[in-house]
């Protein structure tokens, strides 16, 4: 059986810096040994640990969808040692990846049902991993309606701006962008994220919604999605914690009985509620 | 049982020890200035068998305080990447205490399991656990509290029981009858095996009695906000103590260790009671106080590993109650908590 504990080599093949503070970078990377990357197969919400060598290792979620094999996206904020050394790597250097890791949306379950995507900040990697997945040609098909909700605190820091523009051409994804502040002549929504989703959620009959961003934002969206009819079960939330091993074993993850890389980091807000008041406080 | 028991005549002993040592690493209770310490013996006239407990547990012999993962030599647009080959020799924890084998047992489960840990299964896979049993167990030992008990093989492949002068052998694993092939043994008659068990119960007796009134677990669950771990974790130093010399706590970190782009990738042993452990990059830490940490050593005890592993991460061994530098006692904040003695 592979070592769980030795990444393997990609290629950084693109950098583009994301937001305009520069402290968000997305990092496109190619396996260096094709048949490691044909065998690669992952779920998007799973996560990966990068190693930068000689400063360690740090998690992301899957930016990038499994419906464009052979390289990996992940977003990087610049924030600690690890970020703070990947952000001064340049193309065609080699760091390490371990993965995937957790369990990745319930593709299986939501199909189907119509499904709101709720994110917020940077927590909206994993979701651009999602929609992209789900707009994909093969996928589209097996899932009902689709509506995307993503907040950023002012307009030059939402992420991925390509794809927002082109998820805005298509008819078949309903995208609602909001920022808290606007400025630099922002023509959309300016508002909080509850808020919209309040006026744009699909109806919670067959529906799920999946919600991914900072605390606070969770923290005042969970109540809309009650207050709109949406059971315990159909929200699913991804989780966050300090992870290392990503394998359920070194022990620093956990809330309640749970670890957040190996159970989740996806789970139900039914399942979060079971879990010792840690995972709602 | 895999064989029948057998005896020792203590005067044998070594002979049986130097068979072990002449194929195999022999960790043994061994005398260090006014310690025993569990260590790689080159003598067998080093070995002590009349001992409480090791200072430390025996979990650094399968779980290495520091150990190599793998080497990294990372230049522009290339790395290399190697893991140390595992080793070949067997060895063998000698006269280790019941609470200590049933730890190993944790530990299985553990790094065992769905993704199993390489580095780990190939210690264990070389690994025979002989383990000795408590007579006269210490005031500070609560392992039937836990689940196991003072003469319990529970964990061993052999189980050694002191009669005096011989000792009753256990065969419990084929790894065990393995050892017993030196012309050395002798078969266990009924004496050997009546007295066996009478010392069994004098131990067991001699143990002050810890029995909990209520399921702890689930009081654990209904606690988890009151105030009552505020007041107990008012005195912890939160120095770590406790989890480093615990037979069964396992959290380890994972870091780079060398000068610029090589070096080795390295795992060390970590603690939850360490600030650092949970605290996120961008400076929020879920467990930001000693309450929330000590509250978090005690549930993963008693409450997440028996719902996940099927036993508790204690196995009463004493080490936390008798080395603690404020003389925080597990025992009885077990007691407290299970009596639902709250402030709310």
């Amino acid at each position: 059986m592979k070592n769980p504990y030795v990444p393997f080599p990609m290629r950084i093949e693109e950098i583009l810096v994301e937001t305009e503070d520069e402290t968000i970078k997305t990092f496109e990377l190619s396996f260096v040994d094709k048949e490691e990357g044909e065998r690669f197969a992952y779920t998007p919400g799973q996560f990966a640990e990068i190693s930068v060598f000689g400063k360690g290792e740090a998690p992301f979620g899957m930016a990038s969808t499994p419906t464009l094999p052979g390289r990996l996206a992940f977003s990087v904020s610049r924030i600690g040692v690890v970020t703070g050394a990947l952000h001064q790597m340049e193309r065609g250097e080699v760091v390490g990846v371990r993965g995937p890791l957790g369990n990745g949306y319930p593709l299986e379950t939501f199909k189907g049902r119509n499904l709101v995507l709720i994110g917020g900040g940077f927590g909206f990697s994993t979701l651009r991993s999602l929609t992209n997945f789900i707009l994909h040609e093969s996928n589209r098909g097996a899932y009902g309606n689709f509506t995307v909700i993503y907040g950023a605190r002012k307009p030059g820091l939402l992420l991925y701006k390509k794809d927002l523009e082109a998820w805005q051409e298509r008819g078949d994804v309903d995208l609602h962008l909001t920022v808290d502040q606007g400025e630099n002549g922002w023509q959309g929504h300016v508002g909080f994220v509850p808020d919209v989703t309040r006026s744009v959620a699909p109806a919670p009959k067959d529906a799920y919604a999946v919600v991914c961003g900072p605390p606070a934002m969770i923290h005042f969206t969970l109540p809309v999605l009650k207050e709109l009819g949406f059971g315990d079960g159909n929200i699913l939330l991804s989780l966050e914690m300090r992870m290392k091993c990503g394998i359920g074993k070194c022990g620093r993850c956990n809330v309640g009985s749970k670890y957040v890389c190996s159970d989740g980091p996806v789970f139900s807000q039914a399942e979060l509620l079971r879990l010792t008041a840690e995972a709602h406080g | 049982m895999i064989s029948l028991p057998r005896t020792l005549k203590k005067d044998r002993l070594e002979r049986f020890l130097e068979r072990l040592l002449e194929e195999r690493d022999v960790f043994a209770p061994k005398r260090r200035d006014d310690l025993v310490m569990l260590e790689k013996i080159d003598s067998v006239s080093d070995v002590v068998m009349d001992y409480e407990n090791t200072k430390a547990s025996p979990k650094f012999v399968l779980f290495p305080q520091r150990e190599t993962l793998f080497g990294y030599r990372a230049g522009k647009g290339r790395v290399e990447m190697d893991v140390p080959p595992g080793k070949e020799k067997g060895q063998v924890l000698f006269g280790i205490r019941p609470c200590d084998a049933r730890g190993l047992l944790l530990l299985e489960k553990v790094f065992g399991g769905d993704c199993s840990d390489p580095y780990y299964a190939d210690k264990r896979a070389r690994t025979v656990v002989v383990s000795l049993g408590c007579v006269d167990p210490n005031p500070a030992c609560f392992c039937r509290a836990t689940g196991g008990g003072p003469c319990s093989s529970e964990g061993s492949d052999l189980f050694f029981m002191d009669l005096g002068d011989r000792y009753l052998i256990e065969v419990e694993s084929e790894k065990g009858a393995a050892l017993l092939e030196a012309p050395v043994f002798d078969d266990a008659d009924e004496e050997a095996l009546a007295l066996s068990a009478k010392i069994r119960n004098q131990a067991e007796a001699s143990m002050k009695p810890l029995v909990l009134k209520k399921d702890l677990k689930g009081q654990l669950e209904r606690l988890f906000d009151d105030p009552v771990w505020s007041d107990m974790a008012e005195t912890c130093l939160g120095c770590g103590i406790c989890t480093y010399l615990c037979p069964t706590c396992h959290c380890f970190d994972l870091c780079d260790e060398g000068a610029g782009l090589s070096g080795e990738r390295i795992r060390v042993w970590d603690s939850c009671q360490f600030p650092l452990f949970t605290q996120q990059a961008s400076g929020f830490n879920p467990r930001p106080t000693v309450k929330e940490r000590f509250r978090q050593r005690i549930m993963h005890k008693f409450s997440y590993l028996p719902e996940t592993q099927g036993m508790p991460g204690c196995v009463g061994c004493g080490r936390c109650v008798t080395e603690c530098p404020v003389n925080l006692d597990i025992r009885e904040v077990m007691i407290s908590l299970a009596e639902g003695n709250t402030r709310s």
